[in-house]
């Protein structure tokens, strides 16, 4: 059965001040869709809100996975759903290795599971993490660093990438993984996530404000966030019209049709 | 008409006489000289006031709730074995192979063993009264004579005069040790323990030496009056990694300080868990050119535990380095104190001092206080201090969580990843999973 994250006329606010004013996209599993819009808009709100931060009220609305609401669930409940979120700005975590945070992880999916799970064994983990980091064309020393503790922005997208395919999510927003990667590394990235929507139907919602990205995930759908709201839905065509033109046609068509 | 009184407390001693330091010599059948050094220390004891909290290094450390009683009566071994030991405490420390091991339960020895490796290194590893007897010029010479003198405190001069059980490690000269060594002192029942270590590593000598106090929860108050004596000679490498592990109702009060050579260097490990007080002092001596001491700590006071730990890092000699790196977490209600100095005196040029203390605060009511301290009388030094104090950022367990950790598996995560830079420095792999598995207890008990 194919997952489904439904967001239905969400509004939300932190510390009281509305960000999101009635926001409604589906997005199902084996689609890819785009979410691109101004600095500010709301999108890493909308990331966040989905993937259940503290800070983020919602005060209207409904966010809906496999028809039910996942409004007051935590965020490890969500994610053991199968929803990730890959983070603009990923956070360090001083001490903890990426192998052992990974370890972690998968570890307690299968708890979830099954309580009276063991957990994975280390050779099963250790091939499983090297073929991942092979894939993503990480050195092995990557494994026993610190949780982007002093990585490079490129070294953070790499790494929040890798965790989506040691988790293998159901969905995924990736939020501006595209930043910060050079080339090659954007290339590489994208060949991971594209891997993972076609061996397990992976759903995307790809935040990103270029083109460049989108070429090689192509969207079937975009969508156009301004001041908390989707205001523009469209195929693909429409990142070209952006790169050309700028927000500035869609904020005049939205101050007319005020 | 009724008017109530508050009463107020007494820093009082426990009841312990001269009658008892005789009985302690007499029952071991001791040398002339260690009864007379008791008796001496006894007079010392007698002429020193007990610590208040007018006192500095006592300001914030107020023991007057224990009840001496149950915790001020010498403890009779009553029968404690070697087995009394939770296993894991005894095992070896590197696969089968044993340098030695020496324990006692309720200040009786159970267990005096060197291996065979080490015994025939010339290495000393032993029960220490026993080491008077057998090695009296060794002992007498470094007995509360360089590193803790019986005057140091009134704890000290109470514990020089009434230890009932100590071990001895000797070093000689050029000796690098094969095997660690282990020693463990436990009781099983309330009273006082009195107990002492003394480390002596000639010159260009080397060891790793795991040392460990403990005790489960005890029916009544308890006492630990404690001294270690590090004497790291010159060029010699001492890592010595104590554990301290006291049943709940356990005060702990106690006197360590390392006396570090020329060109020498001392990593000194301590992992600071149970108990219901403590009071520690911890001063390293760099007192040979180009010495170097490292002093590393792991607290973690849950419940009402109460840990106050007082270092000191003295340069008494010009190119010396001394790095002090503390990581405390705290639960419930508990405190934490640590006082930290360091010193260099004038001709100790070219030294270097660090230290940094930071403590992560788990729940709304505990507490941490840091006291950084520097006393630098040289000119060309070079001495940083760093205390901080924070709590689990909501943004990191967010992160952790969005992943799929349970709250208090994300929390854990992020305690564990505090304490890697001090764990990283234990030599032992068992001695680190079983601190990270005593975390998870403390984290995860209610
Ligand atoms: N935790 C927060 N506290 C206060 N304000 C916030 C918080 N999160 C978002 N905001 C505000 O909400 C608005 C939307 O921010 P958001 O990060 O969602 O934008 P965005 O579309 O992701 O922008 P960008 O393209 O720059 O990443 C901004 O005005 C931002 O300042
Ligand atoms: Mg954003």
């Amino acid at each position: 059965m194919s997952a489904t994250l439904e967001i239905r006329n969400l509004h939300v606010s932190v510390e009281g001040k509305p960000i999101l004013r009635g926001v409604n996209l589906t997005v199902r599993q084996g689609e890819i869709h785009a979410l691109m819009g101004p600095n500010g808009s709301g999108k890493s709100t909308l990331s966040n809100t989905v993937m259940g931060h503290p800070a983020y009220e919602v005060t209207e609305g409904e966010i809906l996975f496999d028809g039910v609401d996942i409004v007051g669930l935590e965020p490890d409940e969500r994610s053991r759903l199968g929803l990730f979120l890959a983070f603009q700005y990923p956070v360090a975590i001083p001490g903890v290795t990426v192998a052992n945070f990974l370890r972690h992880a998968i570890n307690a999916r299968r708890k979830a599971e099954n309580p009276e799970d063991k957990g994975i064994s280390i050779p099963e983990f250790r091939k499983l993490m090297m073929e991942k980091m092979e894939t993503l064309r990480m050195d092995r020393s990557f494994a026993g660093r610190y949780l982007n503790d002093g990585f490079s922005g490129g070294e953070k997208k790499r790494a929040e990438i890798l965790q989506m395919a040691v988790l293998e999510p159901k969905i995924a927003i990736m939020d501006e993984t595209d930043s910060g990667l050079d080339i090659d590394a954007l290339r590489i990235v994208a060949e991971g996530a594209l891997t993972l929507h076609e061996r397990i139907e992976m759903g995307i919602l790809i935040i990103t404000h270029y083109q460049r990205i989108l070429n090689y995930i192509r969207p079937q759908v975009v969508h156009i966030m301004m001041d908390g709201r989707i205001v523009e839905t469209g195929g693909p065509e429409l990142v070209e019209h952006l790169e050309e033109h700028g927000y500035d046609w869609l904020r005049e068509k939205q101050s007319n049709g005020a | 008409m009724t008017t109530r009184r508050r009463v107020a407390r007494e820093f009082t001693p426990p009841p312990l006489t001269r009658a008892d330091v005789e009985a302690v010599s007499k029952q071991y059948d001791e040398p002339i000289w260690l009864r007379q050094a008791r008796l001496e220390a006894w007079a010392q004891y007698e002429a020193l006031p007990m610590p208040t909290t007018q006192d500095e290094a006592w300001r914030r450390t107020d023991y007057r709730h224990i009840d001496w009683g149950s915790a001020g009566a010498l403890l009779s071994p009553n029968g404690g074995a070697f087995d009394d030991i939770p296993p894991e405490n005894r095992d070896p420390l590197l696969g089968e192979e044993r340098g030695g091991l020496v324990a006692f339960v309720d200040g009786k020895p159970v267990h005096d063993e060197i291996g065979e490796v080490l015994a025939a290194q010339g290495v000393i590893f032993m029960d220490l009264r026993r080491a008077a007897r057998e090695h009296a010029d060794l002992v007498r010479a470094h007995l509360g004579t360089r590193a803790v003198p019986p005057d140091e405190g009134k704890f000290a001069a109470l514990n020089a005069a009434l230890w009932t059980h100590g071990v001895f490690l000797y070093v000689p000269r050029g000796v690098q040790a094969a095997l660690p060594v282990h020693s463990v002192f436990y009781a099983t029942h309330p009273g006082a323990l009195i107990g002492r270590v003394l480390v002596v590593l000639e010159e260009g000598a080397s060891v790793d030496f795991l040392h460990e106090t403990l005790s489960p929860t005890l029916g009544a108050d308890g006492s630990y009056i404690g001294v270690t004596e590090l004497i790291v000679g010159d060029d010699a490498r001492l890592r010595y990694v104590a554990l301290q592990d006291w049943g709940l109702n356990v005060f702990e009060f106690s006197h360590q300080r390392a006396r570090v050579g020329r060109d020498a260097r001392l990593d000194w490990i301590t992992g600071q868990m149970g108990g219901k007080f403590l009071k520690a002092f911890m001063e390293i001596e760099l007192d040979g050119e180009g010495a170097w001491g490292r002093m590393s700590a792991l607290y973690f006071p849950a419940d009402t535990q109460f840990m106050d730990l007082d270092t000191q890092q003295n340069h008494n000699a010009p190119h010396t380095t001394s790095d002090l790196l503390f990581k405390g977490a705290l639960k419930d209600h508990a405190r934490s104190v640590w006082q930290g100095m360091i010193k260099a005196l004038p001709g100790a040029q070219k030294t270097d001092g660090f230290q940094a203390n930071r403590t992560m605060i788990l729940s709304r009511g505990a507490r941490s206080d840091s006291i950084p301290g520097l006393e630098i009388q040289a000119n060309d030094v070079r001495c940083t201090h760093a205390a901080a104090t924070g709590q689990i950022e909501d943004e990191v367990l967010y992160y952790l969580m969005s992943r799929g950790l349970p709250r208090a598996e994300a929390e854990k995560l992020v305690v564990d990843g505090f304490f890697v830079p001090v764990l990283d420095r234990i030599p032992f792999e068992n001695v680190r999973e079983r601190l990270l598995a005593h975390v998870e207890r403390k984290l995860l008990g209610a």
